[in-house]
């Protein structure tokens, strides 16, 4: 008997509760980055349509029968799936970060075993129905969580080796999955995290020794080596002539030019020797796309042809003509900047990445103003990963960078990579709207 | 911490840095270098696939059976289509003028400035007077490329037929590299084979301007690639053994497969009805096939490998005597009465005294008493288990000929036909309920059995070769010089001893001598056949004739199996078939006419 009253006053309190919950996280809304997400959602959406669009052939936008429409039903979707992120008690996603983050590798080990090799690739799981889901991209929020939640508890020593290797275990893992899956794509956004780790205290070294890495690596395809190799000890030189203190550090100074200088001559063996070779084809369609339009340079040679003819001002809505034809291979994923650049030029294109600029600008004082490790480690996390697919996928669009298959964020057509950074950033949103009550804690 | 917070300036800078870069990139190939909007221009390039020519398909001696025709598409580009007159169209193309209108409207809708074919297959009439007025028509011409022609109209079953290939085979990895429109095989030799015949595609590398529409090669073809004809087959098949078949077939219903024993190859597939096989390479085509697919008489059924619910009859009991000598029930010498017990003899005969007395008169009683020794050997006290145990050896021996098992032809859809088995009987009757007297009329080729008209050929063909066969084909090398496959050169050994086929000969021989089979005889010309008649009954209407044989004796060349449908006892229309079939084989001439106009009159259809 004494049962009753209690139940019912729990019902009384929960009920407005939940309104001020939800009134709360209406009120505290980070709205600059909604609205963000937004306009960079609906100008995807438009330029899904322009890529797809024919003059002879002029179906509606909203056609189920062409991409444009099935995004709009991806879009609904995923509104749905914010509203839900919203609702759900805001402290789930740092108390069940381990648990989502070990029922995803499950589920990226079960898609090893059971998915059927599509395109070589054995990362789609089958949900029946037609229905099909990627796990490699659910991978990127759950290590986001697991990662921030391993880097916020209270024991952690940062300079302990063995709390840095399990770090690095927790990073290493899905992307080690999903390479056997034949996603390399997928997995080297995973390298994003260092980013995210750098901001939380771990050594700028591996920061620079990577960025000079992959700088040198790059320049090494695109330069000859002789003007490379005078560069750098001309660069070096000017070092040490503007600060007299690295003339002490002589022997240091001979080693690291060594070194270089053995990377640049090491690039060709590992070109050659240690990539497979579609990858290989895609080193090499970075370094000179003209020797073989019509081989493994196609990609690039004609998403820069579409987005060079753009010119400043571009040729208007749904006025490309290179992005038609199938000049332009799978224009509308992963090479939809090419619509971008052909039909909105110069203009278009740079209005663009400032879009990208203030979200990921944006993402970060949001992650600055968070009370908590785990908030804040999180937020970095998004944008780290953010950024990294958008200076690949620009990049690999405008001959900067290899062709390497992952979406522009937000942006490209298709279901799961649309899903996966709605999740990715709504989680961030949730938590920040919620940051006034960590503190009230 | 402090110092920490500030490497969110180091994070901010570096993506303004890859901003501003990835800005000046862009404002590098958009604004500054003008070669992209030059390229754009005129340097649109575009993949055109080259199709190769499919393998031609020649008879054993080099006759073509399979040969690529031109066929000429009319094709419109509907932006450059000026001043139609469409009513001159309308008579041109003898198409009703709605259909005209239908035809143009779904080019436009396909694409305005791309070509689209208007009308396919064009006869060769309408396409030498479309021709001659095509300059009065812009927008219009003639697109040429090849089709399946059959220079002969026979063997339409096992050669099969190509047709574009289907949304749900495009799916499939299997035919990964196919697009739609392809035409791929679809039955027969032609689906059998596709992987050879296909051969590889090649592709021409064309300009195209920003509207798609084409000017010329991409430096002069430098990167193009050419299309790799098809391999070529050699087909196992005697074309004028063929349709000699089929001409003593036409009208009546059911198989001839005639098969060379000691290499397996097959020499003659008729499946009757048949069709003209270029009913399925013209403008007609689904009309045709859909005809032919309703058609009572089952014409699409390819009956040699699918009719496989048919009991076989007497020519089962050769079977049944070699088992039981294998086992060593009987000898030569064996003799049982003709008793009229369970199974009776309708005519009186002479006294089945040893084994070939028995076959030459086919004696019921015999070998109802010769199966039940074979199944009854008391391994077991209780005879229900008796049974069971020796239908089991039985099962295992009588399919060592290939009954009841798919032999493995170089065609799809091969059925394996049915052999009695003891769970077969435990499942009707329960496990210990059944014995020889459920199961007795077995003995005598009727009950639980179905065999394919192949695999009748293919048992002629093992007791030619005195104890083996080699898996029956249809296709003898790959490329005009090539070999078989190598399934199709190995020996598969029955269970019963080579010395024991003997005895089985020599009743076989007395058959035709002058037993059941003496329609079939060539003794005049000089050549001993021997075989075995039978009759397969038909619970729906009149008996099936079988008969099976191989000539000669003792150098066997040809092996063959003759079943016609509701035809009656085997003696009247399938040993004459098969003794004319023998005797064009071995002599490239028939020399019993008024057999052959009693074959070709139907009479024996009308027997009751
Ligand atoms: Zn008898």
């Amino acid at each position: 008997m004494g049962v009753e009253p209690k139940v019912l006053r729990n019902k009384v309190v929960a009920a407005p509760k939940s309104r001020r919950t939800s009134n709360r996280v209406l009120q505290y809304m980070d709205w600059p980055t909604v609205l963000l997400y937004f306009l960079l959602v609906a100008l995807g959406w438009m330029n899904i349509y322009a890529a797809v669009y024919s003059p002879d052939n002029v179906v509606n936008i909203l056609s189920f029968d062409i991409n444009s429409g099935k995004q709009l039903v991806w879009i609904s979707a995923a509104v749905v799936l914010i509203v839900m992120l919203l609702v759900v008690d805001y402290k789930v996603y740092e108390h069940l970060a381990y648990p989502i983050y070990g029922s995803i590798i499950l589920l990226l080990l079960v898609t090893l075993v059971v998915a059927k090799p599509i395109a070589g690739s054995r990362s789609w799981l089958d949900l029946g129905g037609g229905i099909r889901l990627q796990p490699a991209e659910l991978a990127k929020f759950a290590t986001a969580l697991a990662a921030s939640k391993f880097l916020s508890s209270v024991n952690l020593r940062q300079q302990r080796f063995k709390d840095q290797m399990i770090l690095a275990g927790i990073t290493l893992l899905p992307p080690v999955i999903i390479i056997l899956q034949n996603e390399t794509g997928s997995a080297l956004v995973f390298a994003a995290f260092v980013l995210a780790y750098f901001r939380e205290g771990m050594s700028p070294l591996l920061l620079i020794v990577g960025g000079t890495a992959a700088a040198i690596f790059i320049l090494t395809l695109l330069v000859p080596k002789l003007y490379l190799i005078i560069a750098i000890t001309l660069l070096m030189g000017l070092a040490t002539w503007l600060d007299y203190r690295l003339l002490k550090r002589f022997k240091t100074m001979i080693l690291l030019w060594v070194a270089v200088v053995g990377m640049v001559f090491s690039v060709d063996f590992f070109v050659n020797n240690i990539l497979q070779p579609h990858q290989q084809n895609r080193i090499k369609a970075l370094i000179n796309p003209e020797a073989d339009p019509l081989g493994y340079g196609w990609n690039v040679t004609q998403s820069k042809i579409a987005i060079g003819s753009g010119g400043f001002w571009g040729k208007g809505f749904l006025e490309g003509t290179q992005t038609k034809f199938d000049f332009v291979p799978e224009q509308s994923t992963d090479f939809i900047f090419c619509t971008i650049g052909e039909e909105h030029g110069w203009i278009g294109s740079t209005v663009l990445i400032g879009l990208f600029m203030l979200l990921l600008i944006r993402i970060v004082s949001i992650a600055e103003r968070q009370k908590s490790v785990f908030a804040r480690t999180y937020g970095y996390c998004v944008v780290s990963i953010i950024f990294f697919h958008f200076l690949v996928n620009v990049g690999m669009t405008i001959g900067l960078a290899p062709v390497v298959g992952i979406p522009l964020p937000f942006f490209s057509y298709g279901g799961s990579s649309l899903w996966s950074f709605t999740i990715l950033l709504f989680i961030l949103i949730a938590i920040d709207a919620n940051r006034s009550q960590d503190l009230a804690r | 911490m402090k110092y920490l917070e500030n490497r969110k300036y180091v994070i901010q800078g570096i993506f303004l840095v890859v901003g501003v870069l990835f800005a000046l990139r862009l404002f590098y190939i958009q604004v500054v270098d003008s070669s992209y909007k030059q390229a754009a221009e005129t340097n649109a390039i575009k993949p055109v696939i080259q199709y190769p020519f499919r393998g031609l398909i020649y008879d054993r001696n080099g006759k073509l059976l399979v040969q690529n025709t031109p066929v000429y598409d009319l094709m419109v580009i509907p932006k450059e289509v000026k001043d139609l007159d469409t009513l001159r169209l309308m008579e041109l193309v003898n198409l009703p003028l709605e259909d005209v209108r239908e035809r143009l409207k779904k080019a436009r809708a396909f694409s305005y400035v791309q070509p689209s074919a208007f009308y396919q297959k064009l006869s060769t009439e309408d396409f030498a007077r479309i021709q001659d007025n095509l300059i009065d028509f812009p927008g219009f011409y003639i697109n040429a490329r090849t089709a399946r022609g059959y220079p002969h109209q026979s063997l339409a079953h096992a050669l099969g037929y190509i047709a574009e290939i289907s949304p749900k085979q495009l799916e499939d990895p299997t035919y990964k590299g196919y697009r739609p429109g392809d035409y791929i095989g679809k039955s027969g030799i032609e689906l059998e084979y596709e992987k050879y015949l296909m051969g590889k595609r090649g592709v021409k590398y064309k300009m195209v301007n920003v509207r798609g529409v084409e000017k010329g090669s991409f430096k002069d073809g430098a990167y193009d690639t050419l299309s790799v004809a098809g391999e070529n087959l050699v087909s196992t098949i005697d074309l004028d053994l063929q349709q000699y078949g089929e001409y003593l077939m036409n009208g009546a219903k059911g198989s001839v497969v005639a098969i060379e024993p000691s290499t397996g190859e097959v020499l003659a597939y008729v499946s009757s009805p048949f069709y003209d096989p270029n009913l399925f390479t013209g403008k007609e085509y689904g009309k045709n096939y859909m005809a032919l697919l309703n058609e009572p008489n089952k014409t699409l059924f390819n009956r040699p490998i699918m009719a496989s619910s048919n009991p076989p009859g007497s020519i089962f009991k050769l079977a049944q005597a070699l088992i039981a000598l294998q086992e060593g029930i009987i000898t030569p010498n064996t003799g049982y009465p003709c008793n009229q017990s369970l199974v009776k003899c309708s005519h009186a005969h002479q006294a089945p005294t040893d084994l070939s007395i028995a076959i030459k008169t086919s004696c019921n009683p015999y070998f109802y008493q010769v199966f039940r020794a074979v199944l009854n050997q008391g391994k077991s006290k209780n005879t229900f288990k008796d049974t069971a145990i020796g239908l089991a050896d039985w099962r295992e021996q009588i399919t060592s000929f290939g009954f009841g098992t798919k032999l493995g032809i170089d065609l799809p859809n091969e059925k394996q036909g049915i052999i009695a088995s003891p769970d077969m009987y435990n499942k009707v009757y329960g496990e210990n309920r059944w014995k020889f007297s459920t199961i007795y009329s077995l003995s005598i080729g009727q009950g639980e059995l179905g065999v394919t008209p192949l695999q009748m050929a293919n048992f002629m063909a093992t007791i030619a070769n005195r104890g083996y066969y080699i898996t029956p084909h249809i296709i003898r090398s790959i490329g005009e010089k090539g070999k078989p496959l190598p399934e199709y050169q190995k020996r598969h050994y029955t269970t019963v001893e080579s010395r024991h086929f003997t005895p089985v000969v020599e009743g076989m021989a007395a058959v035709v001598e002058s037993g059941t089979g003496r329609n079939a005889n060539l003794d005049k010309i000089g050549i001993k056949v021997c075989g075995k008649t039978g009759t397969a009954e038909n619970p729906q209407g009149k008996d099936h004739a079988v008969f099976v044989a191989f000539a000669p004796k003792d150098d066997p060349k040809i092996a063959i199996a003759v079943y016609v449908e509701n035809a009656g006892f085997g003696a009247q229309s399938a040993a004459p078939i098969a003794g004319l079939m023998i005797e064009k084989y071995l002599t490239d001439s028939v020399s019993r006419k008024p057999m052959e106009q009693w074959v070709l009159s139907r009479k024996y259809l009308e027997i009751k």
